[in-house]
C-alpha cells in the first residue's frame, strides 16, 4: 500500500522532473523532450493500474495550475489548446502500456517494454491527440494526422529507449518492476 | 514550488473556485457552439478586456502565456489561405485563443489551495465506492515536494555526465535517474510504514 502510493507519486514527479532537466540530444543532434518517455516508463515499470494512476496524478496537478509540463507550461489553458488530446491520452496510454507489459511475461523485458510503448505510448496517445485536433481545428482525421506525422519518428525512438531503459531498471531494481511482479 | 497563479492580487482571487470553473465550462460550450466570425471577435475583445482590468502587468503576463499558440495559429491560417476559406480559419484561431485565455484566467486568479478544495469536493462522492481521498491528497503533496528534489538530482547527474564524458548528454542518463526515483519511493514508503502506515 505505502509502496504503491509512493511509487505512483515519485513516477509522477519523475515525469515532471524529466521536463525540468536540461534537454538531451540523440546521436544525430535531434533534441527531444523526455516527458512522453516518462509516460511510457510509468506503464512499463509500474504496470497498468499504478502507471495509469501516476500519469493521471501528474495531469491533475498540471490542471490545478502547476507549471509541470516541459517549458514550464501548465494550468487549465493547456486543456483548451488544440494539442490537449495528446495530454488526455497520456494516462490511457500508460495504462495500455502497463497492460501489454503484464500480459507479455514470456517476452524479454526490453522487447515487451518496447512493443508496449509503441502500442500504448504512441498508437493510443495519437488516437486521443488526433481526436482533439479534429475537434479544435475542424479538420478530418487524415488532415489532423498529417499535422503530427513529423513527431512520429521521434516517438518511435522514444519507444525503443523506453524498452532499453526498462530492461536496465529490471536489472538494477528487479523488485520494483511492479509490471512483472 | 512555483505555481501559475498571478502575483497581482485581483478581485477574482476571492471568488469561489468552483464558480469560476463552472463559468469557464459554460463559456467554452458557448465558444464551440458559435460559428459567426463577428461574435468571436467580440468574445476575444471581451476576454482581453478582462485581462486589462487588473492592470498592465497582468495583461502582459496573460499575453506571454498565449505565446505557445502562435504555431497553431500560423498553420491554420496558412491552411485556410490555401483552401481559400480564410473566414473559417479566423474563427478557429480566435476561438482557440479565447478558450485558452479564459482557462488561463481561471488559473491565474485561483490559488493552488482553492483548486485542491474543488478536487476534494469533486472526489467526495467516490468515498462511497471506497476511494481514500486522503491518500489522493497525500500523493499530490508528495509529487509537489519531490519534483524539485528529483529535478536537483537530475541536474547533479547531468553535471557528473559532463565532467566525465566528451559527448553531449544522452538518453543513458534516464536509467540512473529513474533508479533514483525508485529508491526515493522505497525510502518514503519505509518512512510512512515506520510512522504507522496508511
Amino acid at each position: 500500500m505505502e509502496r504503491s502510493l509512493t511509487l505512483i507519486a515519485l513516477f509522477a514527479a519523475l515525469i515532471a522532473a524529466l521536463g525540468l532537466i536540461p534537454k538531451f540530444t540523440l546521436g544525430f543532434g535531434v533534441p527531444i523532450t523526455a516527458q512522453t518517455l516518462g509516460v511510457m516508463l510509468c506503464g512499463t515499470v509500474l504496470g497498468a493500474r499504478r502507471g495509469g494512476l501516476a500519469v493521471l496524478l501528474f495531469i491533475a496537478l498540471v490542471a490545478l495550475g502547476l507549471p509541470l509540463l516541459a517549458g514550464g507550461r501548465g494550468g487549465l489553458g493547456v486543456f483548451a489548446t488544440p494539442s490537449t488530446g495528446f495530454l488526455i491520452g497520456w494516462p490511457v496510454g500508460a495504462f495500455v502500456c502497463g497492460l501489454i507489459m503484464e500480459r507479455s511475461r514470456r517476452l524479454p523485458v526490453a522487447w515487451a517494454a518496447g512493443i508496449a510503448s509503441v502500442l500504448g505510448g504512441i498508437v493510443v496517445i495519437y488516437v486521443f491527440g488526433i481526436a482533439g485536433l479534429m475537434r479544435a481545428l475542424d479538420k478530418s482525421a487524415l488532415e489532423s494526422l498529417g499535422l503530427v506525422t513529423a513527431f512520429i519518428p521521434g516517438d518511435l525512438i522514444k519507444a525503443v529507449l523506453a524498452g532499453l531503459i526498462t530492461a536496465g531498471l529490471a536489472r538494477a531494481r528487479p523488485a520494483s518492476l511492479l509490471s512483472r511482479g | 514550488m512555483i505555481s501559475l497563479t498571478s502575483p497581482v492580487e485581483t478581485r477574482a482571487h476571492g471568488w469561489p473556485a468552483g464558480a469560476k470553473l463552472a463559468a469557464l465550462c459554460a463559456a467554452t460550450v458557448v465558444l464551440f457552439a458559435t460559428k459567426a466570425l463577428l461574435w468571436h471577435g467580440v468574445f476575444l475583445a471581451l476576454t482581453l478586456g478582462l485581462y486589462a482590468l487588473p492592470g498592465a502587468l497582468f495583461l502582459r503576463t496573460g499575453i506571454v502565456r498565449l505565446r505557445p499558440l502562435w504555431i497553431f495559429a500560423a498553420v491554420i491560417l496558412l491552411w485556410h489561405l490555401v483552401t481559400a476559406d480564410l473566414r473559417a480559419g479566423l474563427v478557429i484561431v480566435m476561438r482557440m485563443m479565447t478558450a485558452v485565455a479564459l482557462a488561463n484566467l481561471v488559473t491565474m486568479t485561483t490559488r493552488l489551495s482553492d483548486m485542491m478544495g474543488v478536487v476534494r469536493w469533486l472526489l467526495t462522492p467516490f468515498r462511497a465506492f471506497g476511494l481514500r481521498t486522503d491518500l489522493v491528497e497525500l500523493a499530490m503533496a508528495l509529487v509537489i515536494r519531490f519534483t524539485p528534489v528529483l529535478a536537483d538530482k537530475g541536474r547533479m547527474l547531468a553535471l557528473a555526465w559532463r565532467a566525465r564524458a566528451v559527448r553531449r548528454l544522452g538518453w543513458r542518463i534516464i536509467t540512473p535517474f529513474a533508479v533514483l526515483a525508485i529508491d526515493d519511493a522505497e525510502h518514503v514508503a519505509d518512512a510512512l510504514r515506520a510512522r504507522g502506515g496508511l
